[in-house]
């Protein structure tokens, strides 16, 4: 979704794109306005309760308070315990499986079946279970989103490992790579964005996967939680306000941790155009 | 968004089948059960070492039982076919209108200004965390269910339906134009079969995020009936051979609707027109 694409598939005069940029930003900004003002028009007409349907004022107001006295960093914190505890496993589980799976046939040939097989089951479906077997709270949360996180994780490590092209290997061999150093110098970085790009999917998952598990499992903390506690006093307002953080927390992970992670690697090692192509 | 990332699923799916091209048939079936031969020994006999509670970690014989008895007296189809009318009907409303928007992204500029700030804000949050906001404004049941996984499941269609028509080749475009064809006939001949694959990827992974959402709405939107609601309902009578049966079957419809609905349709279109291979 971004911008930069829009910008340079028309590879235009420097000065005529600066423009077309300025018209594009805008448009975006007068977009944003006519829709906040629709909104704030319709939530003010007292066609639906105030309750359902909060000023934008109201909203901003509650999320400054809840901000201020630290319950939503609270409940942001435990949220992103939940994910980055559940991610950090699945990493640790799929990384070194998905390398194996790729350099060993037998390891392949045991695991690809299984993983084909439980991966079309969304991870949300796991939560009744996991409530029977581990109790509300924490644990349920942290393995559904190791579950989401997983295939993702799994699948990008395997596929980047075989995709790692042969001739480098065998360049690697012919001048006297030993297994450790073609390992770490070759198939690691071969491999690369692939696991990157896996990661950033993981991501993507186990955060979705975390609200739904808050909402279902609930404990008494998580943004997910929130939300869904805030739907039986009819706390529309609060609602929302989880929703802006939820969905800020997810773009700053997505475009600037992951964004600089991959600038940080796959971009100077010049890896970047075997990914994308 | 990552949702824009090449799927490996698919390629996961096929590999199994192209790389033991050289084996007999016998050969691949039995290397494929292997493993989950062995993952039955493991649960059964975890089942009769009695740590756990019976009611809690049913050995597969009672699971395959309750499956058998829900199929016989109606309830299991019954489920299935009000999740799959469901799904249908969420997935069909964010195909229209997901495809819509994003050819009008596409092709106009005045529309991409407009959508794009929009849908980015809307892409990174998790659809289930719009779930209790839905809920509030319209009501448990049916109508909250489609709705929310039609808006979730549009944002991968539209971002990829934009793509694609973005990554037509301009030089077909104008060589088309050259040769006098019309808007109409622009569209209908090129632009529409050059975007194809890009929509057909967002269609998939629409697809698969309506099948994810879908089954945590289920429990959460109190619907009478769906697959997401028997699972969830039978945490209340610790049935867990229920649950299992429908965690299988969920797999199962997950894994159908990727083999057989996608793989079909891409095989009539765009492989046929030597778009893809």
């Amino acid at each position: 979704m971004s911008t930069t694409a829009a910008t340079t598939s028309a590879p235009t005069a420097s000065v005529q794109a600066a423009s077309a940029r300025a018209t594009s930003a805008y448009r975006a900004g007068l977009t944003l306005l006519v829709v906040a003002a629709v909104y704030e028009a319709t939530a003010r007409s007292g066609a639906f309760p105030p309750a359902l349907l909060p000023t934008l004022p109201k909203v901003a107001a509650t999320l400054w308070d809840l901000l201020l006295d630290g319950t939503m960093l609270e409940h942001a914190g435990y949220t992103m315990y939940r994910v980055l505890f559940g991610l950090a496993l699945a990493v640790a589980v799929g990384l070194p499986l998905g390398i194996l799976m790729g350099r060993m046939r037998s390891v392949e040939n045991f695991c690809l079946p299984l993983a084909s097989a439980l991966m079309p089951i969304p991870s949300l479906a796991w939560v009744p279970v996991f409530i029977l077997w581990f109790g509300l709270g924490n644990t349920v949360a942290i393995l559904i989103v190791f579950y989401a996180a997983l295939f993702p994780m799994l699948l990008n490590a395997w596929s980047g490992v075989r995709a790692v092209n042969p001739l480098w290997l065998r360049a690697a061999g012919a001048m006297g790579a030993d297994e450790r150093a073609l390992f770490w110098k070759v198939i690691i970085p071969g491999a690369s964005p692939f696991i990157i790009t896996g990661l950033r999917q993981a991501f993507l998952r186990a955060w979705i996967a975390v609200v739904g598990a808050e909402m279902l499992a609930a404990s008494d903390w998580g943004l997910g939680w929130v939300i869904f506690d805030a739907k039986e006093f009819l706390n529309a307002d609060v609602m929302l306000a989880s929703l802006v953080v939820i969905g800020l927390i997810g773009f700053v992970f997505e475009r600037l941790v992951f964004g600089s992670i991959e600038r940080a690697t796959v971009m100077r090692w010049g890896m970047v155009r075997t990914a994308k192509s | 968004m990552a949702d824009l990332a090449p799927t490996v699923s698919r390629h996961v799916l096929a590999a199994p089948a192209s790389a033991a091209a050289g084996e007999s048939r016998w050969r691949v079936v039995a290397r494929t059960a292997f493993p989950f031969l062995v993952v039955a020994v493991l649960w059964e006999f975890t089942a009769y070492l009695g740590i756990f509670p019976r009611k809690l970690f049913p050995p597969l014989e009672d699971v395959a039982a309750t499956f058998v008895r829900l199929t016989a007296s109606g309830i299991l189809p019954h489920h299935v076919l009000d999740t799959l009318i469901r799904l249908a009907a969420g997935f069909a409303l964010a195909a229209v209108a997901g495809v819509a928007i994003g050819l009008a992204m596409g092709r106009s500029r005045r529309a991409e200004d407009i959508f794009l700030p929009l849908v980015s804000i809307g892409a990174p949050i998790p659809g289930l965390a719009y779930t209790p906001l839905f809920l509030l404004w319209f009501g448990l049941g049916n109508k909250t269910t489609v709705l929310l996984v039609g808006f979730v499941s549009a944002f991968p269609i539209i971002f990829n339906t934009w793509t694609g028509v973005k990554a037509v080749k301009e030089i077909w475009v104008r060589s088309a134009q050259a040769m006098g064809a019309d808007s109409r006939r622009l569209f209908h001949h090129v632009i529409l079969p050059g975007s194809l694959p890009y929509v057909l990827t967002g269609l998939r992974l629409g697809l698969a995020q309506a099948w994810r959402i879908l089954v945590g709405v289920e429990m959460l939107a109190a619907v009478p009936w769906g697959l997401g609601w028997m699972i969830f309902g039978a945490r209340e009578f610790l049935n867990t051979d229920v649950m299992l049966a429908g965690v299988f079957v969920i797999g199962v419809i997950g894994l159908a609707l990727e083999k057989f609905v996608f793989q079909r349709l891409e095989q009539y279109t765009v492989v046929r027109w030597g778009m893809m291979t």
